[in-house]
């Protein structure tokens, strides 16, 4: 066991490797400069060297490279735009999206998994049927539109903004009143950011469901008199989630690109947002590292499903 | 041979929902290829004296803020996510076949590092990084095609790259390699056409992953740029109208989930007519 998370921990280095030269090569291989942009077109030529050399723009790609890599890690990568450290911009940004995903996530696995295990124990029911089509409405659905119409829908029905991380014009709050007033906010978005996710893992858990079922040992607990609801929740059941971790590395990604749109909509002060405002204002250094980021966590995400579903079944020997 | 492909119409018949999805993706081809037929309108003819206008028979779906009737701009929008949607999928097709094939052809180192770029690839929040590109090359609908395909080859080349490396040990392969018939023509004549059912089936999916991603890039400003109609526009311009004028939202969203569920329902519809195991239950 040991040697295999150490394997895959050293197959690891080189995909990180390849993530931050491939953000560092989009941004620089595209055509333009990635200060012509902010630079006003009068500027003479002199003002333009000077900006080239404090973006290190006059270096070789290799050095520059290695010194965006050298600055991104110590924390010395400024914005573009406001000249703020992009780590500090980004930590700023960071809990509204983790609280943002985290119920996201909540809700997907709380929704998800039972409805997929439901559906394998009903199979080609009216319900499971059902639960088929809503998945496929799921996936189909764009995620800003589905955004509008709850929002339309919430503010005709309610009368109450949902816009934004919290209320405007309401200073003092009681505790309780922050609390309800933060989880009216959360709501929605949440909701919208869980829907693709609700969709892909009821379907998973349900052919994983559908696969258990089949096996030997299934029809051995069900000969020897155990009731249904013991055969299914409880001697299936646990073998069938077990690959439902390694979905859990997928996720991320699907959140990040999520998030992008999302907070958009709702005005939610997160990465998601920053991300889009630093593509709108060009602001490079904030966008390569939101990508670098975002695609590391992606790979531990990944790595940390491999090792726990390693771990969590005795099955698998590497 | 045949016999397969009956078995595969017995149960691809059998899914209404897939059958569903096809008729669907038929009558929007028609659409879209009738568009100048069918529009009522110009799509780009404004009429300010009925901007705002709800449904009514004159205007079938309402019209727009500067009057513009939103049945015709939905018509040759239809033109515009389809072929998004169907350049974006060919080139994510090349690329994958391409990388796939090759990789699982030679194997060993060649397939070491193409995978592992394969892995990087995946790695990266495909929105995100489709939206910074378009930002950098600028918002153009060929850029948008291109960027599409680009950054979506990665499932294509791994189902290419399994195929190959079971097809690679059977019996014809190495027959061709022993007659020395050259690596193009074994990977491209021999071994490609038997790889390429799996193919269709994530071409399909893709299809609907390409035309949602058209949307949402439209409606955060970097997909087709107005006034061309594409139904992603159409929805992002109506939204600041959204109190007012309901039908600019509803309908062009409408007509997005419409085609993405159709594509989805009829790839998962062929994948299932494609898939053994299935065939076995639906026979017991």
């Amino acid at each position: 066991m040991t040697k295999y998370i150490i394997g895959r921990l050293l197959q690891t280095i080189p995909i990180l490797i390849g993530i931050t030269i491939i953000s560092f090569a989009i941004i620089h291989l595209a055509p333009g400069t990635p200060i012509g942009l902010t630079l006003n077109p009068k500027a003479s030529p002199k003002i333009i060297e000077q900006m080239k050399k404090n973006y290190d723009l006059d270096k070789p790609l290799p050095v520059q490279y290695w010194l965006w890599l050298k600055r991104l890690f110590t924390g010395k990568l400024y914005s573009f735009k406001d000249g703020k450290p992009v780590l500090k911009k980004i930590a700023e940004r960071l809990p509204a999206t983790l609280l943002l995903n985290l119920v996201a996530m909540l809700i997907i696995f709380s929704l998800a998994i039972p409805l997929g295990v439901f559906s394998a124990v009903r199979r080609y029911s009216f319900l499971d049927n059902l639960c088929t089509f809503g998945a496929y409405l799921g996936i189909s659905i764009p995620s800003f539109w589905l955004a509008y119409l709850l929002i339309l829908g919430t503010v005709k029905l309610f009368g109450y903004p949902v816009l934004g991380m919290r209320s405007f014009a309401i200073e003092e709050l009681t505790v309780v009143e922050f609390i309800l007033d933060r989880w009216w906010h959360l709501m929605l978005p949440s909701i919208i950011l869980a829907v693709g996710g609700i969709a892909v893992i009821s379907r998973y858990t349900r052919s994983s469901m559908l696969e258990v079922i089949r096996q030997d040992y299934i029809r051995t607990a069900k000969a020897k008199g155990l009731s249904e609801d013991d055969v299914y929740y409880k001697h299936a059941l646990r073998n069938a989630l077990l690959p439902i971790v390694t979905i859990f590395g997928f996720l991320i990604p699907g959140l990040i690109s999520g998030s992008v749109i999302i907070e958009t909509v709702f005005a939610w002060p997160g990465i998601g947002r920053l991300a889009y405002q630093a593509v709108l204002a060009r602001d490079y250094s904030v966008v390569m590292t939101i990508l670098t980021i975002s695609s590391g966590l992606t790979l531990l995400g990944n790595l940390a499903a491999d090792i726990l579903y390693a771990v969590v079944d005795p099955r698998i020997r590497y | 041979m045949l016999k397969q492909r009956s078995l595969f119409w017995i149960y691809f018949k059998k899914n209404r929902l897939a059958i569903a999805g096809a008729s669907t993706i038929s009558a929007i081809f028609l659409m879209a290829i009738f568009a100048h037929l069918i529009a009522p309108y110009d799509p780009g003819e404004t009429d300010i004296a009925t901007k705002l206008a709800p449904p009514s028979f004159k205007h079938l779906l309402g019209t727009d803020q500067l009057g513009r009737d939103v049945f015709s701009r939905m018509l040759y929008g239809s033109r515009v996510s389809l072929s998004v949607g169907f350049v974006a999928v060919s080139i994510s097709l090349f690329i994958g076949i391409i990388v796939g094939s090759i990789a699982g052809y030679y194997g060993k180192i060649v397939d070491s590092v193409l995978m592992r770029f394969v892995d990087i690839m995946m790695c990266f929040p495909a929105f995100f990084l489709m939206l910074t590109i378009i930002a950098l090359l600028g918002p153009k609908i060929h850029h948008v095609m291109i960027v599409i395909g680009a950054t979506s080859w990665m499932g294509t080349a791994r189902f290419v790259r399994a195929e190959f490396l079971s097809l690679r040990e059977r019996d014809f392969v190495q027959a061709a390699k022993v007659l020395g018939i050259s690596d193009k023509r074994i990977i491209f004549r021999h071994m490609l056409p038997n790889a390429l059912a799996p193919v269709f089936v994530t071409a399909t999916i893709d299809m609907a992953t390409a035309i949602l991603i058209e949307a949402s890039l439209s409606f955060l400003g970097f997909g087709v740029q107005p006034p061309a109609p594409s139904w992603g526009n159409i929805l992002t311009e109506g939204r600041i109208y959204i109190f007012d004028a309901w039908w600019l939202t509803l309908f062009p969203g409408l007509a997005i989930l419409i085609t993405v569920l159709s594509f989805n329902l009829l790839g998962e519809g062929l994948r299932d007519a494609l898939d053994p195991r299935l065939r076995e239950e639906g026979i017991k």
